[in-house]
C-alpha cells in the first residue's frame, strides 16, 4: 500500500448524488478543488454538506457519481483505505488513549515504525500547541484543546484532504474566533486541501478561499468570499450572505446592470448581476440593514412605519413596515418614534436585483 | 416556659436538615427497613445459623459439605454448566449486538427476545421437554434432514440444563450488551476509519477497550443468574446425577431434610462463590478505561 | 508508489463502496444466522406448548391427530386453576401496589436530597438486584418460617417485595432527576400545602415513570418462581409455581393438560407484557435504569 497521494494537483467530485430511501439529500455535487485551497461548504442544517462530507469521507456510500484525485477514483475505496483526514463536530477522541495516542493513532494503523512516528506526533503536538497536555485522557482536558488534539489526529498522518464537519459549533464565542485563525495557520503549513462545512457564513467568509453554498442538497454558488458577499448569484444565496430586506416590485427600466423598479407607486434602483430581467417583468430587491438607510419622512425612499427601533451604539437598528406589508430592517442615525413615518432608501451600488416573485 | 428547650428542638432539626437529613429524606425510610428486615437480617441470620449445627461443632455443616462429595461435588457440578453458558452466551452476543445496533428497526427483536426471559425458566423448561423430546421437532427436523439418524437424547442429561440456559441467558445477556455497545458514540468508529484502521483493528483498539468493562458486568451478572440454576436443572436435568446442582442441594437440605442449618451453610457458599468470581472479574476490569464511552465531552 | 496505487483502486473498482469482501458478508450472513437460528427454536418451542394443549392425541407424529379444546377444561379442574389465579393476582397487585407506595417515595428522597450514608443504602437496593433469588431466597424462607409467615400469602408478598422495591426505586430515581425541581419550587411560591404539591403537581408529573416501573414489576412478578416457590404454602401458590409443580409430577397427569395450563400462563404474562411494553422499551426489562438515562 502506498499513502503517497500528497503529490495530488486536484480534487474532483463529478455528479455526486446521496438518497436516503426515496428522499435525494444530495444531488449532482459536481465540483473541482485545487491543491492547497481552503474550501467552505456553506449552508443552513440539512442542506446536505453534512452528508456530502461523509460521502467524500467514505463514511456513507454515494448513490450516484465519482470522486477522483487526479486520474485515480477513489469513491470506490472505504473509508479507512483514503487517506483523508477528518475532524469531527463532536470531536470523536477515543477517550481510552492519551492525547499522544490518540495523536499516534492513525501512524499506528498505516504501520509506521514507532522511531519515524515519534517525532511526527510531536510536531503534531507542537503545532497545535499542546506538548504539555500529551500524557493526559481526552475527558480532562477543556473543549478548546479537545478540538486541537481532534485537529492534530487528523493532520498527523499529512492526509491530501482534510475534511472538517462544523468543528467550532460546540465552542464559546471567544475560543471560536482563537480556532478560526488556528485552522487558516494549520492548512497553511500543510499546503493540502481542506473541506471545511459550516453554517456560520461569518465563518465561512473568513477562513475559506473559495466557499460553496448548498441548499437543498443542491450547490447554488461557488465563489470567492468577496464574490459571495458582494455578488450573490441568488436570492437564496443573497439570504444566506445577509440581504434580509427583500422588497418585490416590476421592472421599469433596464440599461446594462443597473434596473429600476417600480414598488408601490415608488421607484428603486438597484444592479442586477446575471440574469437579464425584462421590462415589465417581477422581481426582488435584496438590500442589507446596514445598507438600508432612514432618510427622513418626505425624502426620496420607501414609505414605511416604524415598529421598533433599538439602540446600537454608533447608530440606531429599526424594523418598520414597508409597502406591501413588507417587513424593512434599516439603519438611522437618529431614533424614529415607534409608529412613526419613515421614508428608506440606498444607494443603487447596493441594491441587487433578482427574477422572479418573493417569497 | 420552655422556650430553652425549643431553640434546642429547632437547632437539633436544624443541624439535621443541613446534612440533608428532613422530611423527605425520611420517606426512604420504610424501604430500608423493608431491606434490613427482609434481605440484610435473614442473611446475618442465616450466617449464623450455619454455624449452629443439629449436632457436632461450630463448622460441622461446613466440615460435611466439604466432606460429603454428594455435597462438595456440586459446586464443581454448577461451575461446569455455568461457565460455559455464560461464556458462550456472551461470546454470540457480542457479534450479534454489533449487527443489531446498525438496525432501523430493533424493537420487534428485542420484544421476541424479551419473551422467552419474562415467560421465566420454569415455562422455558416445560416447553423444552416436548420440544426436545425424543419425538420433538427438533429431533425430528435434524432426522428430516438427515443430521443424525436416531434422536439425540437432549433431555435429563447436561444437555437439557445448558440449552434451557441459553434460551433464558441468551437474550438476557445479549440485551445488555447491546446497550452498551450502542453506548459507545458512532462517531469514534468512523474516526477511526478515517484514520486507516480496518474492521478488525477498530474492534481491537476503539470497541474492545471500551467495552471491557461492561462486558464484565454482563459476565457477573449472567454467570451470576446460570449458577444459581434451579427449576430447570430439576425438570430437564438429572438432579440426582451430573445436573445436581448446588441449589438443589440446598433446597433439599431445607425442604426435604428440614435441616435449615446445613441449607444455610450451602447457601453461604453459594453466595460466597458467586461472590468470589464476581469480585476478580471487577477486578481485573479495574485494569480496563472506565470513563464514558462517548467522544470528548459527552 | 504512485503505481501500486492504482493497482490497488483497480482491484477494489466496483460501482459502489456497498460491494463489501466476501468475508465480510460471510460474517454478516453468518450472525444472521445465528439470530435466526436462535429464534426459530424460541419460536418452535412455544409453538410445540400451543399445539400440544390443543392435541386429541399426540404420539411418533409431527403434528397431532386431531385438536380439541378439552385439555383447557380439564386443566383447569385438575389444577384448580381458578384458586390459583385467584391467588395469583392477590399477590401481584399487593406486590405491585406496596412496592409503588414503598419505592417512590424512596425514590423520590434518593433523587432530590444528598445526605450522608446515600451511597450505602444505595449499595442496599442495588445487592438485591445483583444476588440472584436462590442465593437469599433460602435464609429469607427460613426467618419467615421460623416467624410464622412460611406459606402464608402474607410471607409471599413480603419475600417478593425484596427483588421489586429496589427494582422500582432503581428505575425512578433518573426519571425524578430529569423532573426539574423548580416545578416544585414553584408551586410553593404559589402557596400550595404539601398535600396539595403532591397531588397536584408531582403525582401528574411522576406518572408515566411510575406506570412503567410498576408494569414491569408486575410482569416480572407474575413469572417470579424461586421466592414464590420457596415461600409459598399449598394455598398461597402462584400460577408460575402450580405450574413447576405440575411438571415436576409429570405423568400423573396427562402431557396436554399440562401444556394448556402453559399456555393460560403464557397468556396471562403475554397480556401484561404487552401492557408494558406500550410503555417501556423491551430492553429496559434488562438493563433497568441504564438505559432510561441514556441520551
Amino acid at each position: 500500500m502506498t499513502n503517497n497521494l500528497n503529490s495530488f494537483k486536484t480534487l474532483r467530485l463529478q455528479g455526486v448524488g446521496r438518497n436516503f430511501g426515496a428522499l435525494n439529500v444530495l444531488k449532482d455535487l459536481t465540483l473541482e478543488v485545487r491543491r492547497g485551497e481552503f474550501i467552505a461548504l456553506l449552508g443552513p442544517s440539512g442542506c446536505g454538506k453534512s452528508t456530502a462530507l461523509n460521502c467524500i469521507a467514505g463514511l456513507l456510500p454515494t448513490t450516484r457519481g465519482s470522486i477522483w484525485l487526479d486520474e485515480r477514483r477513489i469513491d470506490t475505496l472505504g473509508a479507512e483505505d483514503r487517506g483523508f483526514g477528518m475532524v469531527f463536530q463532536n470531536y470523536a477522541l477515543f477517550p481510552h488513549m492519551t492525547v499522544r495516542q490518540n495523536i499516534g493513532f492513525g501512524l499506528k494503523m498505516r504501520g509506521v515504525a514507532k522511531a519515524e512516528a515519534e517525532p511526527r506526533i510531536d510536531k503534531a503536538l507542537a503545532t497545535v500547541r499542546l506538548e504539555s497536555q500529551a500524557a493526559k485522557l481526552p475527558g480532562q482536558l477543556s473543549g478548546g484543546q479537545q478540538q486541537r488534539v481532534a485537529i492534530a489526529r487528523a493532520i498527523v498522518v499529512e492526509p491530501p484532504l482534510v475534511l472538517m464537519d462544523e468543528p467550532l459549533s460546540n465552542l464559546d464565542a471567544k475560543l471560536r474566533l482563537e480556532m478560526r485563525q488556528e485552522i487558516r495557520r494549520i492548512h497553511a503549513g500543510l499546503g493540502s486541501v481542506t473541506l471545511y462545512v459550516t453554517h456560520d457564513q461569518d465563518e465561512a467568509l473568513s477562513l475559506a478561499d473559495r466557499i460553496v453554498v448548498l441548499r437543498d442538497g443542491e450547490i447554488r454558488q461557488v465563489g470567492t468570499p468577496e464574490d459571495l458577499y458582494a455578488r450573490p448569484a441568488t436570492l437564496d444565496v443573497a439570504d444566506f450572505m445577509g440581504f434580509r430586506n427583500r422588497i418585490a416590485g416590476v421592472v421599469t427600466a433596464q440599461s446594462g446592470a443597473t434596473v429600476t423598479l417600480d414598488v408601490g407607486g415608488v421607484a428603486l434602483t438597484g444592479m442586477t448581476h446575471g440574469a437579464v430581467v425584462g421590462v415589465g417583468g417581477n422581481a426582488v430587491a435584496a438590500i442589507r440593514p446596514d445598507d438600508m438607510v432612514a432618510v427622513g419622512d418626505g425624502g426620496d425612499g420607501l414609505p414605511a412605519i416604524v415598529e421598533a427601533i433599538e439602540y446600537r451604539g454608533r447608530d440606531y437598528f429599526g424594523q418598520a413596515r414597508g409597502p406591501g406589508d413588507s417587513e424593512l430592517f434599516f439603519r438611522s442615525g437618529v431614533k424614529l418614534g415607534i409608529g412613526a413615518p419613515v421614508r428608506l432608501g440606498a444607494e443603487p451600488g447596493k441594491v441587487l436585483v433578482f427574477t422572479g416573485s418573493s417569497t | 416556659m420552655s422556650i430553652a428547650v425549643d431553640d434546642e428542638h429547632i437547632s437539633t432539626r436544624m443541624r439535621l436538615r443541613a446534612r440533608g437529613w428532613d422530611g423527605v429524606t425520611l420517606l426512604i425510610l420504610p424501604a430500608v427497613a423493608l431491606m434490613l428486615g427482609l434481605f440484610i437480617y435473614p442473611f446475618l441470620y442465616g450466617f449464623w445459623l450455619s454455624f449452629q449445627p443439629k449436632a457436632g461443632s461450630l463448622f460441622a455443616n461446613y466440615a460435611r459439605f466439604f466432606a460429603d462429595p454428594y455435597l462438595y461435588e456440586t459446586v464443581a457440578k454448577t461451575l461446569w454448566i455455568a461457565v460455559p453458558v455464560t461464556l458462550l452466551n456472551l461470546l454470540a452476543a457480542i457479534p450479534v449486538a454489533f449487527r443489531v445496533r446498525l438496525m432501523q428497526r430493533q424493537r420487534w427483536l428485542t420484544t421476541l427476545l424479551v419473551l422467552p426471559i419474562t415467560l421465566g425458566t420454569v415455562l422455558v423448561a416445560e416447553g423444552l421437554l416436548n420440544y426436545l423430546g425424543p419425538q420433538g421437532w427438533l429431533n425430528r427436523t435434524l432426522m428430516l434432514f438427515g443430521i443424525i439418524s436416531s434422536p439425540v437424547k437432549l433431555l435429563h442429561n447436561y444437555w437439557g440444563v445448558f440449552l434451557s440456559l441459553v434460551i433464558t441467558g441468551f437474550p438476557f445477556t445479549f440485551l445488555l450488551t447491546l446497550s452498551y455497545v450502542t453506548g459507545i458514540d458512532p462517531a469514534l468508529e468512523q474516526a477511526a476509519a478515517t484514520l486507516g484502521a480496518k474492521a478488525a483493528s477498530r474492534f481491537r483498539h476503539i470497541f474492545l477497550p471500551l467495552l471491557v468493562p461492561g462486558l464484565a458486568i454482563t459476565f457477573c451478572l449472567s454467570f451470576v443468574q446460570a449458577f444459581s440454576v434451579f427449576p430447570s436443572a430439576v425438570l430437564l436435568g438429572a438432579p440426582a446425577g451430573p445436573t445436581r446442582v448446588i441449589s438443589i442441594a440446598a433446597y433439599q437440605a431445607a425442604f426435604e431434610e428440614y435441616d435449615y442449618s446445613l441449607a444455610s451453610a450451602i447457601a453461604m457458599i453459594m453466595g460466597f462463590i458467586q461472590l468470589a468470581i464476581v469480585g476478580g472479574v471487577l477486578a481485573l476490569r479495574g485494569l480496563f478505561y472506565r470513563g464514558p464511552a462517548g467522544g470528548g465531552k459527552g | 508508489m504512485a503505481i501500486s496505487a492504482f493497482a490497488v483502486s483497480d482491484a477494489t473498482a466496483a460501482p459502489s463502496m456497498a460491494a463489501k469482501p466476501l468475508s465480510h458478508r460471510l460474517w454478516v450472513t453468518a450472525v444472521w444466522t445465528l439470530i435466526g437460528f436462535f429464534l426459530i427454536n424460541l419460536i418452535a418451542m412455544i409453538a410445540a406448548v400451543i399445539t400440544s394443549s390443543f392435541a386429541s392425541r399426540w404420539l411418533r407424529s409431527w403434528l397431532p391427530e386431531g385438536a380439541t379444546t378439552k385439555w383447557y377444561f380439564s386443566a383447569w379442574s385438575e389444577f384448580q386453576l381458578d384458586d390459583v389465579l385467584v391467588v395469583t393476582f392477590q399477590v401481584v397487585f399487593a406486590v405491585t401496589a406496596l412496592s409503588g407506595l414503598i419505592g417512590v417515595p424512596a425514590a423520590y428522597a434518593m433523587a432530590r436530597r444528598e445526605f450522608p450514608g446515600k451511597k450505602l443504602i444505595m449499595l442496599l437496593f442495588l445487592l438485591p438486584m445483583l444476588v440472584p433469588p436462590i442465593t437469599y431466597g433460602i435464609p429469607l424462607a427460613t426467618v419467615l418460617y421460623r416467624s410464622g409467615l412460611g406459606g402464608t400469602m402474607a410471607g409471599v408478598i413480603l419475600a417478593n417485595l425484596v427483588p421489586t422495591v429496589p427494582f422500582v426505586i432503581l428505575v425512578m430515581i433518573p426519571f425524578i432527576e430529569q423532573i426539574d425541581p423548580k416545578i416544585e419550587a414553584a408551586a410553593r411560591v404559589f402557596g400550595a400545602s404539601t398535600l396539595r404539591l403532591f397531588t397536584s403537581v408531582l403525582l401528574p408529573l411522576l406518572l408515566p415513570g411510575m406506570l412503567a416501573a410498576l408494569l414491569l414489576v408486575l410482569v416480572r412478578t407474575i413469572a417470579m418462581f424461586e421466592l414464590t416457590f420457596l415461600v409459598a404454602g399449598p394455598t398461597s401458590q402462584t400460577l408460575v409455581v402450580a405450574l413447576y409443580y405440575a411438571v415436576f409430577a409429570a405423568g400423573v397427569r396427562a402431557v396436554q393438560s399440562i401444556d394448556a395450563m402453559a399456555v393460560i400462563y403464557m397468556a396471562v404474562t403475554v397480556v401484561w407484557l404487552i401492557i408494558a411494553l406500550r410503555f417501556v422499551n423491551p430492553a429496559q426489562i434488562v438493563t433497568r435504569a441504564k438505559q432510561t438515562k441514556a441520551h
